[in-house]
This record gives C-alpha cells, sequence and structure tokens, in this order.
C-alpha cells in the first residue's frame, strides 16, 4: 500500500528532514511511525498525502508513483486516504454532520448517500446522534472522534494519523486506537504516527522507527520475544 | 442525468454557502458592494447623460433649417415643384416655400422700407425654400449629403446651413462619450480591485477551512467554486446598486431640468436609465465580479499544497 524507495527530504530552508528512508506498508497492515519529534514522521505523512514532494527517491502509494502525479489529479488521489490529525482539524463553526460530510461532498456525492455514510461514520465512532452539535459543545475525546469519522466516512482503503492521541489521556488513547483497530479488521491498512511509545507497546504491532530521516523498520511481537522489544529488527 | 443534478447540487451548494457567507458578514459585504455601487453608478450614470443630451438635440433640430435660394428670375412653379420632390426625400421632414412675392411682402411691412421698395420696378428676391430635416437624419455628415444634393439641383443658387452650433455640440457629446469610456474602463478595473481584494481577504479568513477541504481531496476548482459565486454575486448586487443610484439621481434632478427647459420654451424630462440598461449593469458587473474573484482566488489557493 505505502512504499517508500531510498527518499530523501530537503525542505528550501536547508534542512534535510529525511535521508535515503526505504520502508514499505503492505496492503491491509497496521504500522506505527514512532521516532523523536523532529525525526521526520511528519514528513513522511505529507510526502504520502502529497503535501510534499521527495526531493531523491520515490514514493509509491495505492500501486502509484506520486513523483508522476500531475497536480490537478492530487484532489483525486487524496480522495483514496483518510487522514486523522492530532489537533482534529474540525471546522469549529460547522455541526459535526457537515465536517463529516467534508470528503463527501468535495467528492460529488449525493445528499441521499451523504446522510447514509454520515450516520454509519458516526454510528461506527459512538457518536450516533450528535450530528447537529457544533463540535465546541464536544469533549477533546469526542472531537478527536468526529476528526477519525470524517477521515473514514469516504471508506478510504488507507487511514494516516498524525499523533491521534496526542491531546488525550491514557484512556481515551486506548479507545482511538481500538477503533483503528477495528478499521484494520475491517481491511484498511493503518499508519499511525506517534512518539507514545507505551502506546506502540500495548498494541503489539509493526513499529517504523525514524531516527534521523533513516528508518529502523522492526516488527513487535511481544508474544514471541517479549523482553527485546527495543532489538534493531528486519530492516526492508 | 446524474451527473447533471450532481453538478446542480453541488453548484448549489456553493451558491447557498456563499450567499451564507455574504449575509454572516453583512458590515463588511454592505462596505464592499457600496464602493462597487459606486463604481459602477458613475458610468451609468454618465451614460444617461449622453442619453438625454441627444435626446434634447433631437429636440432641437425643430431649429435647425437649411435655406435652400433659387436661382433668379422666380418663377412660382419652379418652386413648387422643386419642394415636392424635396418633400419625397428621405431624411426632409418639411419644406416651406417662401415665393419672391411674398418675400418682397414680408420686406415691406418692415419699417423704413417700404417706400424703398416701392422704386424697384422689378421684385429683385429670389424663391426661397426652407427645408427642415428629419429628426433621425440631423447628424453632420448626413446634414452635409443633403445640402451637396441639393446644391446639385440646376435651379438651385446657394444654400445655407447653420450648422456650426451642431458640429461643436455633436463633438462635445462624441468627447463626453469618451469620457464615459475611460471611467467606464478605470472604474471597472476600480471594481475588480475592490473584489479581487475583498476575496482575498475573504480566503485568508478561512484558510483553515480551505486547508482542510484540501486535505479531504477538494479540487481547486471546488474550493474556488464559492468564491466565484461571492465576487459574481457582489458584482451583480452592485450592478442593481448602480442603476438605483442613477435612477434616483435621475428623479432628484428632473423637477429642475424641466423647469431649465420650459424657461427655454421647451418641454423636456429627464429619462433613463432604463431596464435594459439595469441588464447590462448587472452583466457588467457579474463580469467584473467574477474577473476579481478568479483573480484573487487563483493568486490565494494555491494548488495543493496547504500547510500540513
Amino acid at each position: 500500500m505505502i512504499r517508500f524507495e531510498r527518499v530523501s527530504k530537503r525542505y528550501p530552508n536547508g534542512c534535510e528532514a529525511l535521508s535515503d528512508l526505504s520502508f514499505e506498508v503492505p496492503v491491509g497492515e497496521m504500522a506505527f511511525l514512532t521516532g523523536r519529534s523532529g525525526a521526520g514522521k511528519s514528513t513522511v505523512l505529507k510526502l504520502i498525502a502529497l503535501l510534499e514532494r521527495p526531493t531523491r527517491g520515490q514514493v509509491i502509494v495505492n500501486s502509484q508513483s506520486t513523483a508522476r502525479l500531475p497536480a490537478r489529479r492530487i484532489a483525486l488521489f487524496r480522495r483514496q486516504l483518510g487522514v486523522v490529525f492530532q489537533d482534529h482539524r474540525l471546522l469549529m463553526d460547522r455541526p459535526v454532520f457537515d465536517n463529516v460530510a467534508l470528503p463527501l461532498i468535495v467528492a460529488d456525492t449525493s445528499f441521499k448517500e451523504i446522510d447514509r455514510r454520515v450516520r454509519a461514520a458516526l454510528d461506527q465512532v459512538g457518536l450516533l446522534g450528535k450530528e447537529r452539535r457544533a463540535p465546541t459543545e464536544l469533549s477533546v475525546g469526542e472531537q478527536q472522534r468526529v476528526g477519525i469519522a470524517r477521515a473514514i466516512v469516504s471508506k478510504p482503503p488507507l487511514l494516516l494519523a498524525d499523533e491521534p492521541t496526542g491531546n488525550l489521556d491514557a484512556t481515551l488513547a486506548a479507545e482511538v486506537m481500538n477503533l483503528f483497530r477495528r478499521f484494520n479488521e475491517v481491511g484498511v491498512t493503518v499508519l499511525v504516527a506517534t512518539h507514545d511509545r507505551r502506546l506502540v507497546q500495548s498494541c503489539g504491532l509493526r513499529e517504523i522507527q525514524i531516527e534521523q530521516g533513516r528508518a529502523l523498520d522492526r516488527l513487535e511481537d511481544p508474544a514471541a520475544e517479549p523482553i527485546t522489544i527495543h532489538g534493531p529488527a528486519a530492516l526492508l | 442525468m446524474a451527473s447533471l443534478s450532481n453538478w446542480i447540487s453541488r453548484h448549489g451548494h456553493a451558491l447557498v454557502s456563499s450567499v451564507g457567507h455574504l449575509a454572516r458578514n453583512g458590515l463588511a459585504t454592505l462596505l464592499a458592494v457600496g464602493v462597487m455601487g459606486l463604481a459602477l453608478a458613475l458610468p451609468l450614470g454618465l451614460n444617461t447623460l449622453v442619453g438625454n443630451a441627444r435626446l434634447a438635440t433631437g429636440d432641437f433640430s425643430g431649429a435647425l433649417g437649411m435655406t435652400v435660394y433659387l436661382k433668379l428670375p422666380a418663377n412660382e412653379q419652379t418652386a413648387q415643384r422643386l419642394a415636392q420632390a424635396l418633400r419625397e426625400r428621405a431624411g426632409v421632414a418639411e419644406v416651406q416655400v417662401t415665393t419672391a412675392a411674398q418675400a418682397l411682402e414680408e420686406f415691406r411691412s418692415q419699417p423704413g422700407l417700404g417706400s424703398a421698395l416701392d422704386s424697384l420696378t422689378d421684385n429683385p428676391l429670389p424663391d426661397v425654400l426652407t427645408v427642415r430635416p428629419a429628426a433621425n437624419a440631423t447628424s453632420p455628415a448626413q446634414l452635409d449629403a443633403l445640402r451637396a444634393a441639393v446644391e446639385a439641383l440646376p435651379e438651385v443658387d446657394s444654400v445655407q446651413l447653420d450648422r456650426d452650433w451642431l458640429l461643436r455640440f455633436n463633438a462635445l457629446l462624441d468627447l463626453l462619450r469618451r469620457v464615459l469610456w475611460i471611467t467606464a474602463a478605470l472604474l471597472g478595473a476600480g471594481v475588480v480591485a475592490v473584489v479581487g481584494n475583498t476575496i482575498r481577504l475573504e480566503i485568508r479568513t478561512r484558510s483553515a477551512e480551505i486547508e482542510v477541504i484540501q486535505l479531504v481531496g477538494g479540487s481547486r476548482g471546488f474550493v474556488r467554486r464559492p468564491f466565484l459565486y461571492t465576487g459574481t454575486l457582489y458584482g451583480a448586487v452592485a450592478g442593481v446598486l448602480a442603476w438605483l443610484l442613477v435612477t434616483a439621481a435621475r428623479v432628484a434632478l428632473n423637477p429642475g431640468v424641466v423647469r431649465l427647459a420650459s424657461a427655454y420654451g421647451q418641454s423636456f424630462s429627464l429619462v433613463g436609465p432604463s431596464l435594459r440598461e439595469l441588464g447590462y449593469a448587472v452583466i457588467c458587473g457579474l463580469a467584473l465580479g467574477w474577473i476579481g474573484a478568479a483573480v484573487a482566488s487563483s493568486r490565494e489557493i494555491g494548488r495543493s499544497a496547504p500547510r500540513y
């Protein structure tokens, strides 16, 4: 689903965010992208969502090379991804329904279909019945779940999350993680960027660790190797 | 069918959301539309002025006459025949015959001339035709053509046409029309700038929303659409406002004009702007608003890269 081939990214200010990064997330997998702040996690997500283009190397998403994608096709390309942000990025002056409906509206979905799918998405995140509420009336955890409903409403094959639990306490964070796992179980490829190591460990899923723009890829399997969790494992 | 209804619904969505934004930003909308309405009102007002001036000269054409002196010796039959022929020409409203005898009578009635004329054995005066051009044939070129045609007639000795004032007046109207075009061009550019700036500010204030829309796969066209509608609506409303302003000015000025005209013995009342001009004003407003919004949104909304 996602393949980085020797990707480097240098920003115009000269800062090299990624150097020679390679990793792959196969279809249907759920993986974590970890590393300290500034390690390049956000840059990886930006490259996948085509908010940035790599300086060198190839980024392949859903069998499409992003490098050859013309600018006018980017909007269409982004409809294959659902993105969840740490600060949820909701439109605070619009009700919950409008926020969740946004990806469907931009894709010219019929009103009937929008209504049906928004309800289904809100049901999945446990917010059915709060369509008319303003996001400001909701708790932080609920706001984050509205953001998740928006990311999945168009049933994208790939879900990206940038520090989705950054503003949540442990219980809410675990809830959000469970949501992601449920989507993953029905076939959605999920990539979660986080610096929350405990969360990663508790999930026992593959971790792609980035340090200074390079990947230290490892598969965490607590059942098989409960002690050497932090040992470097298979690089791609 | 499905794609048509989708098209309608997504444009309807954009239109409704633009109207909603305009209504929510009441004061800003009012100021922007006010400035644009004033800018459009000036050329529209000038146009109405030129139109009224032309109507007024149409009235003056009644006072415009061509005096045709026929060759001597005077012969009433020839004069009448010629008058009849001229009446049938296009561009001629009326031909009046003043025979040599009538002219002599007129002179005789003037005090002091009577006895002098008595000493004449022959009538030295020619027959005279007064040709009044039709109201739709009073341009300098048309008058010159008529004059040349009349002069070419073998019975005609000379033609006198006092058209200098008309030439001057037409030159003045022409100048006014040029001023109108220059004003329209400058203020049209002003309208584009006002719309452009208003839309630019609105895009800035809604940048968070635009970023989110682009992140969830909204195309540039989708993002621009409500702003284009907003600009176009601004222009259309400004066009209506301009028309209302000029109409109000016309109503306010009319009594004064009627009084002035009657002091000159004319009955004249200001006309317009017409409903057709309302249509033109709205169409110009629409077009200028759209251009302003298109320029601003294409500069302000990037193709693909919102901040993350």
